[in-house]
């Protein structure tokens, strides 16, 4: 790097904006939420009532399994499970 | 003392599922992503969005194919590049337009790549002035808004901006050791 004048410093420090708040808590919730959804997924599988209900219901069977059905998990759940669609 | 954890070392934590070291990466490199996404392929923030929680998602997906831990940065720029070539690909096809891929693309992420050493230098700054210095460049506030946040006269913000500043530069200079975050302000 050549030497850094301050106002050289200052524009590369301008250069990278803070990322949204809420995008960087989302891609921060990601191994969590590809648990949650490997744990539904396989639940499904595993248990025939449980996949009538989420058939039947998807947010309220979710809710149900003590899962919080937001809008991401839901249409994960759908991706992963294409018989719900 | 702020202790330094390579990204090599970072990448290795997540792998074997550290939680923490996945939000420290996250943190490392949202900025990266992000400015690629809006700065260098100006995508609107709707489809810079959907970029971000791209490239994290597929970065947690695929960090066991990653054949060198240390090229953790690299690896994400080429990821980001894709996703937004891939954004804009799918974007002309609904709404043709005259030049779907900006000019000058690699001096532009070149030069996101050296604003991303400089904030690595932040790292070793004390938290003050990480805090300070962030304010007042990259989220563009100004005296009188850091001083009310901080409880700062303005004239103290102002001083303490650029004392951080070349602590800052020594430290990019090699000038120092990078044990600032020791020192205080």
């Amino acid at each position: 790097m050549d030497p850094l004048h301050e106002e050289r410093l200052a524009e590369l420090l301008g250069a990278l904006p803070t990322a949204p708040a809420a995008w960087v808590q989302a891609a921060k919730e990601l191994p969590r939420a590809r648990r949650q959804l490997d744990e539904i997924v396989e639940l499904a599988r595993a248990d025939a009532e449980f996949r009538v209900q989420l058939m039947a219901d998807l947010e309220s069977a979710l809710a149900s399994a003590g899962y919080e059905p937001g809008t991401a998990l839901i249409e994960a759940v759908r991706a992963r499970l294409p018989e719900l669609r | 003392m702020t202790i330094e954890v390579s990204d090599a070392q970072l990448v290795e934590r997540c792998r074997a599922g550290d939680a923490e070291a996945w939000n420290e990466l996250v943190d490392r490199f949202s900025r990266y992503v992000y400015a690629i996404a809006v700065r260098a392929f100006r995508l609107p923030e709707h489809d810079a969005e959907d970029v971000f929680q791209d490239v994290f998602a597929r970065t947690f997906e695929r960090l066991d194919s990653l054949r060198d831990d240390s090229a953790i940065r690299p690896w994400l720029a080429q990821l980001t590049r894709n996703a937004c070539v891939d954004r804009l690909r799918a974007g002309s096809r609904e709404q043709p337009v005259e030049e779907p891929l900006t000019d000058g693309l690699d001096s532009q992420i070149e030069q996101l790549d050296e604003a991303l050493d400089v904030h690595e230098g932040l790292r070793t700054l004390s938290g003050d002035c990480r805090e300070i210095l962030d304010r007042f460049f990259a989220q563009d506030e100004s005296y009188r808004t850091i001083g009310e946040a901080l409880d700062l006269p303005a004239g103290t913000v102002a001083s303490r901006i650029s004392r951080c500043l070349g602590k800052l530069r020594d430290h990019l200079e090699g000038r120092k050791p990078p044990s600032a975050a020791s020192s205080g302000m």
